[in-house]
């Protein structure tokens, strides 16, 4: 019955001639083994992709895209809304999962070679895919609409900026209006659910339609070079007389990984929950602390690190080159070795650009140039450096510890490890410096504008003499204080 | 032929004209021409010497904004220099990339929490990675001796509050 109602249908459209060739199509027999493995990342980074669509499809038949009113549905979303916490974590968690397997997908094609000959279009597709994926994420941290999301607009408005002559009008396009607001939040609305998915959507049918049209690169072997005047029958021959269909063992090992990827992310949704909203999103609330989620840390990390005068440069000149270099790859190597031990280069880039990234983001999460703004009222000076058996401050002292907790010294300086740590820890400052140096290096600063401001206007003759008594004598237990070789010794 | 290309072509044409005029007008709104003055109130209000923190609706929204239409500048009274008063009003803006700094009156200092930039009471830059100083606000005092300052937009640096401002500095 039932199939003799599908055979009806399929006589009419055509599924099984149009779709069976293409699921059977035939792809290097070693795919069917365990090499098949390293095969898997891109279709489980699409099963994410679905994941999203029906989450995000789930999300919009609440959320208000509307700047008074977005923070309120995302609360309603998060208490109120039966799973709707739910679909929220899993739109997120989701959202990183395919993030990562995206980056590893295109790790693996890079390590492989399998971007050569002729699947170079297949990967600068696959970088637009990538461009994609991390424009949904940018735009889809906007649509948390809480202080990261706002002051996360107002970072990207003040880099387009900075582009010369077409910065302001590029502020224009992106907030829509005079400050960050309504016409914000609605452009990018837009844009994260219509126009990057739609984008999205087009160009992975290409790509899709590249793996079918060019076939699944064989496993490389060290020494199979790619030549593009052989390469084609050598591979028409070995896939047709050795190949295996794709839809015998490679898809069991595509739905087995796609299939853990999704557990493993539910489970990641339900244990770790949402993400924010953190606050709602009032520009003049005290206290904001904007940090951007994770796969722009990095950047984050990189606009803090680099001098002042090459930041416009990396800020706009940075960001271009690296596409482009990515666009390049298969166009400067599309022939010859493919294995991974034949093309040390490769490799060696790969770690590089990892250890970049990975540390650039550690720095992004710690963030260590960032003053603390409650050190100075939350961490109190630690006790052992004001009373302890073997030391006794004098009242003047006393009074330096509390001019240094009250003009913010901690929230750059640490003691004991305790406090902000954009300046020196200061917890044998006394060992380094002399009553002369610090009293110039704390009323002029570091000179020339560099990294401590000068105190000299804000700070009086009687706080002076307090504050670097109490730091003169912050050395370790026994040990000398700081001289200059032309004072005498004590 | 000739005819399915001219019908085309005009198709093409009446779809576009509106089409394309709406998107320009919304991708490129632009700042509204009339100046808004704000209110921030007597002038009595604000201590000499002292900075404080005054928010507003920004009256350069929409009118569905919500709580994203406040707006707060930092507000410094210099007092009287020959008989007129003098103020300095901030935009809350970092000039780095635009986070909003916080105003420390212990050590007169304002801090921003992103990359650490810091400016001194007067605005100037004092350290850390901004490429010039707090972007300033056009301020007047009306008849009624009340603060009122230019609804400020997002400043950016080729964007500034004051068109006399040098861009760097």
């Amino acid at each position: 019955m039932f199939k003799r109602i599908y055979d009806w249908i399929d006589f009419r459209l055509g599924i099984r001639e149009t779709f069976m060739p293409m699921l059977r199509h035939p792809v290097p027999r070693e795919i069917a083994g365990p090499l098949g493995w390293w095969y898997v990342f891109g279709s489980a980074s699409l099963t994410l992709f679905l994941i999203q669509i029906l989450t995000g499809i789930g999300l919009a038949l609440t959320y208000v895209p509307s700047a008074d009113q977005a923070y309120e549905s995302l609360l309603y979303l998060n208490y109120q809304q039966p799973w709707g916490w739910f679909l929220r974590s899993l739109h997120y968690w989701s959202s990183s999962a395919m993030v990562v397997l995206v980056l590893v997908h295109m790790t693996q094609v890079f390590l492989h070679g399998s971007y050569k000959y002729p699947r170079e279009l297949t990967w600068l597709v696959g970088v637009l895919l990538l461009l994609c994926t991390l424009g949904m994420a940018f735009t889809g941290q906007v649509l948390r609409w809480d202080p990261d999301a706002y002051w996360g607009v107002g970072v990207g408005a003040s880099m387009a900026g900075r582009v010369p002559e077409a910065g302001p009008t590029i502020v224009d396009l992106l907030l829509g209006g005079a400050i960050i607001g309504g016409d914000t939040l609605s452009r990018f609305f837009a844009l994260h659910v219509f126009v990057i998915p739609g984008a999205l959507m087009f160009f992975l049918a290409i790509h899709l339609w590249l793996i079918l049209k060019r076939g699944i690169s064989a496993p490389p072997k060290a020494g199979a070079r790619v030549d593009p005047a052989t390469y084609d029958s050598e591979y028409e021959r070995d896939t047709h007389e050795h190949g295996v269909p794709f839809n015998a063992e490679p898809i069991l090992k595509d739905i087995i990984f796609s299939a853990l990827v999704v557990i493993a992310v539910v489970g990641i949704a339900a244990v770790a929950g949402p993400k924010g909203p953190s606050a709602p999103p009032d520009p003049t609330l005290p206290g904001a602390n904007p940090r951007p989620d994770w796969p722009f840390l990095w950047l984050f990390a990189l606009l803090a690190l680099s001098p002042p005068s090459a930041e416009t440069v990396i800020m706009l000149i940075l960001p271009v080159a690296l596409i482009l270099a990515l666009l390049a790859v298969p166009l400067i190597s599309n022939r010859g070795e493919r294995a991974p031990s034949r093309r040390p280069v490769a490799v060696l880039l790969v770690i590089f650009i990892y250890t970049t990234l990975g540390a650039l983001t550690h720095l992004g999460h710690t963030a260590p140039w960032s003053p603390v703004m409650t050190a100075w009222s939350s961490d109190p000076i630690p006790t052992e450096l004001i009373a302890s058996k073997e030391r006794t401050l004098s009242p003047l002292q006393l009074q330096g510890a509390v001019v240094f907790q009250n003009k913010q010294c901690r929230n750059c300086h640490s003691l004991d490890s305790i406090g902000g740590k954009r300046g020196p820890d200061l917890t044998h400052v006394g060992q380094r410096m002399t009553t002369d140096q610090l009293i110039d290096q704390v009323s002029n600063g570091t000179p020339g504008g560099g990294n401590m401001p000068a105190y000299g206007k804000q700070i009086s003759p009687a706080e002076m003499t307090a504050l670097v008594d109490f730091l003169t004598q912050l050395v370790p237990l026994g040990a000398a204080p700081a001289r200059t070789p032309t004072q005498d010794v004590p | 032929m000739l005819l399915s290309g001219l019908a085309s072509a005009a198709a093409a044409t009446v779809v576009a004209i509106p089409g394309i005029g709406y998107l320009a007008a919304a991708a490129c709104r632009k700042l509204k021409d009339q100046v808004d003055w704000v209110n921030l109130g007597p002038v009595d209000e604000f201590p000499e010497n002292e900075t404080r923190l005054k928010t507003f609706v920004n009256p350069l929204g929409q009118p569905w904004d919500g709580i994203t239409a406040n707006t707060g500048v930092y507000v410094r009274y210099l007092g009287r220099q020959s008989f007129e008063h003098q103020f300095q009003v901030f935009a809350i803006n970092c000039t780095h990339l635009g986070c909003p700094v916080e105003w420390f009156p212990q050590s007169g200092l304002f801090m921003c929490p992103c990359h650490g930039g810091v400016y001194y009471a007067n605005g100037d830059h004092a350290s850390g990675p901004p490429p010039r100083g707090l972007y300033h606000c056009e301020w007047r005092v009306n008849s009624a001796n009340q603060l009122e300052i230019q609804a400020p937009h997002l400043p950016t640096l080729q964007r500034t509050l004051r068109a006399d401002q040098p861009v760097r500095g």
